[in-house]
């Protein structure tokens, strides 16, 4: 503080410039001592933010009342009048307070205000934290940013290739490698053979063994690991003059589809294959892997071994379908030259079967003829080889365009009504000439509940009874022969693959044929009925036949919803040949041979019968509608001649003309539709409808060719019988 | 004990006998009777209807023909009865179709007043017979509304 001078009458003279500089320093330590509150006071308006301005206004008051003081000791340096000493004394006490009460206020303040430094620290730190974070995060989201690029590079396309090199590529251009490289295992698996490089181009045929322990490590975790540059994976870059070189970095990269690697001898598949990727940071760089440049080179590799996986799957799709194309194409072309093969082959058949046929028939019936004319013996004899061997070659010619027409399947059976009974006798018939000659007796046993009359295919029935029968004879030496026909019921022995059950008007009949001859072995039995398959010794081959005849018979027992076996203990112990077919059982008595579909004396149905009724009346017209349609005709109506002779056609079976009205017209009409219809079966049975009864109406009817005459009006019963002994006799002049 | 049904069959049953025996129907009705199945379930009314209009259709014909006195054309009378007479045998109309016949009569011989004659009671006659079947439709009607089945009339 200042020094109080106490001098109350100061002596100029002695230390006047003593006293001159005190007076200048007091002046300059007033004007300092009141400038510092007038800058604090600018200062503080200028920052609104300080907080404590009552302890500034103090401060200042403070100052400003230092600086008072000292001002006034200006004036002690002449002598005080009163004034002076008491204004100073008025200055002195006020300062003293007011110091005290600064003094005091600042011990309350300076703390706080260290506080708010040491505030202003810490904020500043934590933004410095803060900025360092962002910079993470920034680098993060950058890293991100490259990986989803990456990502979005390597699976933008299916192309295997593209795919590796884009990796490399954008792996180099994101962390500014040096060089990258990826090695691929070779087909045996037990190398590792550089695929693909960054900047070197054409990479040259290196592999290196995949059983080193650098490289088991890399395949041993799923991480990025920090390889040496000397590793033999990492010496690929030319090392000349560098002094450092840059840290490698090592990732595998699962190979998750093995199509492109054929391993066809590799003892044991290892269920995981793996690619390695060799990074190289740039040398005398400096530079360090980071973590999270670590992560990205391990998520990318990830990506990578996914989309090589769809590539290899795409590829192996597509190969599969081009496999499949030209399969369908192959088969294509096969089922086309089958097709072309088999109407081949029908033309032929159809062209031999009858070229064939005529002169065979020429040659067996003028042979026969022959036969009837007077012959030497030697002649005779020479006759009936010629007609033995011709009708050898006819059945043969016939059994095998029937069994070409079988496995068409176009053959179909020609079913009518026979006698069962007399079938069997005639088979028997035919076989004893020869069983005679070589003495073996054959017997026949027909069931008592086998039916008489039955319904099938005669003819083919024949030809398998005695095909049966005839191999029985064939093929035994001795022995005898026993065929025994039966109806079968569903309880009898039969191949589990065949199920009997006899419906309403059919049933099956069973034919054994036993033999005691050669026997076949149960091996052959399968062969049996394949076409030109004889078992035989050379003994039995002189036998002859084609070996077509079991294979037919099995078709035709087939064709007719049976089935056929052969039971054969051995050789040496004889066969039996069985076989069910399906007949149907038929209610007529009749003896005759001729195929006839079962009649009924009456058609009771007239199903579909097209018939045209012309009438003026239509009154009438709709009643003779009625009846007819009630008698399920199909039937079409018309009120005029000339509408009639329009709407007639081929279609129509009868015609009903309406004849009542007086006139001769109405006959003409028959005159005109005998015109239209010059062919007899193609004109329509003309019937006129009247009301006469006399005997010229009748007369006249059958001169303008009418077929019949029916009274009006029509009972129903009338119709039906009219129609069905007109449809039957093709004329009717008894309705009368 | 008499349910509503087996009522109205009865009245059925009586009324076509009645029908009969009165002359108003003959066989033919019955055939017609016959043609009705499941297919053509309302034939017969179908008939009789188509029936009735012709007879409207030729009576008036005949009567108009007939208006023109002194200038009348019998042919043209004669052939409409002949159609009528077709028609009426055709669905067993007995009484018209012999009334018809004497019609027919009168044409040929050109008996004017014979024709008005018989156009009128053919008239009379048609009508009558047209009330009646429309009864017995009437009561078929009621038959099947009740539950019943129509019985089947053995003449």
């Amino acid at each position: 503080m200042m020094e109080v001078c106490n001098c109350i009458e100061p002596q100029w003279p002695a230390d006047e410039l003593l006293m001159k500089y005190q007076y200048i320093s007091d002046f300059f330590i007033a004007v300092a001592y009141f400038s510092i509150p007038l800058e604090l006071i600018y200062f503080v308006k200028k920052s609104a933010v300080f907080p404590y301005r009552w302890v500034l206004v103090q401060f200042g008051a403070f100052i400003v009342l230092c600086g008072a003081t000292h001002l006034i000791n200006l004036w002690t340096f002449t002598t005080n009048s009163r004034t002076v000493a008491l204004v100073m004394t008025t200055a002195k006490v006020l300062t003293a307070v007011v110091s005290c009460a600064t003094a005091l206020m600042l011990v309350h303040i300076i703390p706080d205000l260290l506080s708010v430094k040491t505030r202003e620290l810490f904020l500043k730190n934590k933004a410095a934290e803060l900025d360092r974070e962002m910079g993470l995060i920034r680098t993060q989201e950058e890293t991100g940013r490259h990986v989803r690029m990456l990502t979005h590079e390597i699976r933008s396309t299916l192309d295997r290739h593209t795919i590796l090199k884009t990796t490399l590529v954008e792996l180099g251009r994101t962390l500014a490698l040096e060089e990258c490289a990826l090695w691929m295992p070779t087909r045996t698996g037990l190398e590792l053979q550089l695929s693909y490089t960054l900047r070197q181009q054409h990479p040259v045929e290196y592999t290196v063994p995949i059983q080193l322990p650098v490289i088991n490590q890399v395949f041993g975790t799923s991480r990025a690991v920090k390889i040496s540059p000397n590793s033999p994976v990492a010496r690929l870059r030319p090392v000349s003059g560098k002094y450092l070189l840059g840290e490698v970095v090592a990732v595998r990269v699962p190979l998750l589809h093995l199509s492109n690697f054929q391993i066809n001898d590799w003892p044991e598949l290892s269920t995981k294959r793996y690619a390695l990727m060799v990074l190289m940071l740039p040398s005398d760089s400096a530079r360090q892997w980071h973590v999270h440049e670590l992560e990205l080179v391990e998520v990318v590799a990830d990506q990578v071994a996914v989309a090589l996986s769809h590539a290899a799957i795409l590829e192996e799709s597509m190969r599969a379908r081009d496999l499949l194309m030209e399969q369908n194409v192959a088969l294509d072309i096969a089922r086309r030259e089958a097709e072309t093969a088999i109407r081949a082959r029908n033309d032929f058949l159809a062209v031999m079967n009858h070229e064939m046929r005529t002169p065979m028939h020429a040659i067996i019936a003028l042979s026969s003829l022959l036969q009837e004319t007077e012959l030497t013996p030697e002649q005779r004899l020479m006759v009936e080889t010629v007609l033995k061997s011709s009708s050898l070659l006819a059945t043969l010619m016939n059994d095998v365009l029937d069994l070409s027409r079988l496995e068409d399947g176009s053959l179909q059976l020609e079913l009518g009504t026979f006698n069962l009974h007399t079938l069997f006798r005639e088979v028997l018939n035919l076989i004893k000439p020869i069983a005679v000659v070589k003495k073996l007796p054959i017997t026949l046993n027909l069931a008592p509940d086998l039916p008489e009359f039955v319904v099938g295919d005669e003819k083919r029935l024949m030809q398998i009874i005695l095909n049966i029968v005839g191999n029985a004879v064939k093929f035994s030496k001795q022995g005898s022969i026993s065929v025994t026909a039966l109806v079968t019921k569903s309880d009898n022995r039969a191949p589990p693959d065949f199920f009997v059950v006899p419906t309403g008007s059919h049933f099956y009949l069973r034919v054994k044929v036993k033999d005691l001859g050669a026997g076949i072995n149960p091996q052959d039995i399968p062969k049996l009925f394949t076409k030109f398959a004889q078992t035989q010794s050379l003994a039995t081959r002189s036998s002859g036949g084609s070996g077509l005849g079991l294979a037919i018979s099995k078709r035709f027992v087939n064709l007719m919803e049976g089935n056929i076996w052969i039971e054969s203990e051995g050789v040496g112990k004889g066969c039996t040949a069985i076989f069910d077919v399906k007949l149907g059982i038929s209610n007529e008595s009749k003896q005759s041979g001729i195929p006839k579909v079962p009649a009924n004396p009456q058609h009771v149905n007239f199903a579909g019968l097209k018939v045209l009724v012309m009438d003026e009346n239509g009154v009438s017209r709709m009643v003779t509608k009625g009846l007819l349609v009630h008698l399920g005709c199909e039937v079409a109506t018309v009120s005029s001649s000339e509408e009639c002779l329009r709407v007639v056609s081929h279609e129509h079976r009868v015609v009903f003309m309406d004849v009542c009205t007086p006139g001769v017209e109405n006959y003409q009409i028959a005159l005109r539709i005998h015109e239209k219809f010059t062919k007899r079966h193609q004109r329509p049975l003309l019937v006129a409808l009247t009301g006469n009864t006399d005997k010229s109406t009748k007369e006249r009817c059958m001169s303008f060719g009418l077929d019949g005459v029916l009274l009006k009006p029509v009972s129903l019963d009338n119709m039906r019988n009219v129609l069905s002994d007109l449809l039957e006799h093709r004329v009717l002049y008894e309705a009368m | 004990m008499d349910t509503l049904v087996s009522q109205l069959q009865r009245q059925f049953r009586d009324y076509t006998i009645s029908l009969y025996h009165q002359g108003f129907l003959d066989d033919q009705f019955t055939e017609l009777k016959k043609l009705q199945d499941e297919c053509s379930p309302d034939f017969v009314a179908e008939v009789v209807s188509l029936f009735f209009e012709d007879c409207e259709k030729l009576i008036g014909n005949m009567a108009r023909a007939l208006d023109q006195t002194g200038n009348v054309d019998f042919s043209l009378v004669g052939s409409s009865v002949h159609q009528l007479k077709g028609s009426s045998s055709s669905v067993g109309a007995k009484r018209v179709k012999g009334l018809c016949v004497t019609f027919k009569e009168c044409c040929d011989s050109q008996n004017f007043e014979g024709c008005v004659r018989c156009l009128q009671q053919v008239d009379i006659e048609y009508k009558s017979l047209k009330a009646k079947l429309q009864d017995l439709f009437s009561l078929e009607q009621q038959i099947v509304q009740a539950g019943g089945r129509i019985p089947q009339v053995d003449i």
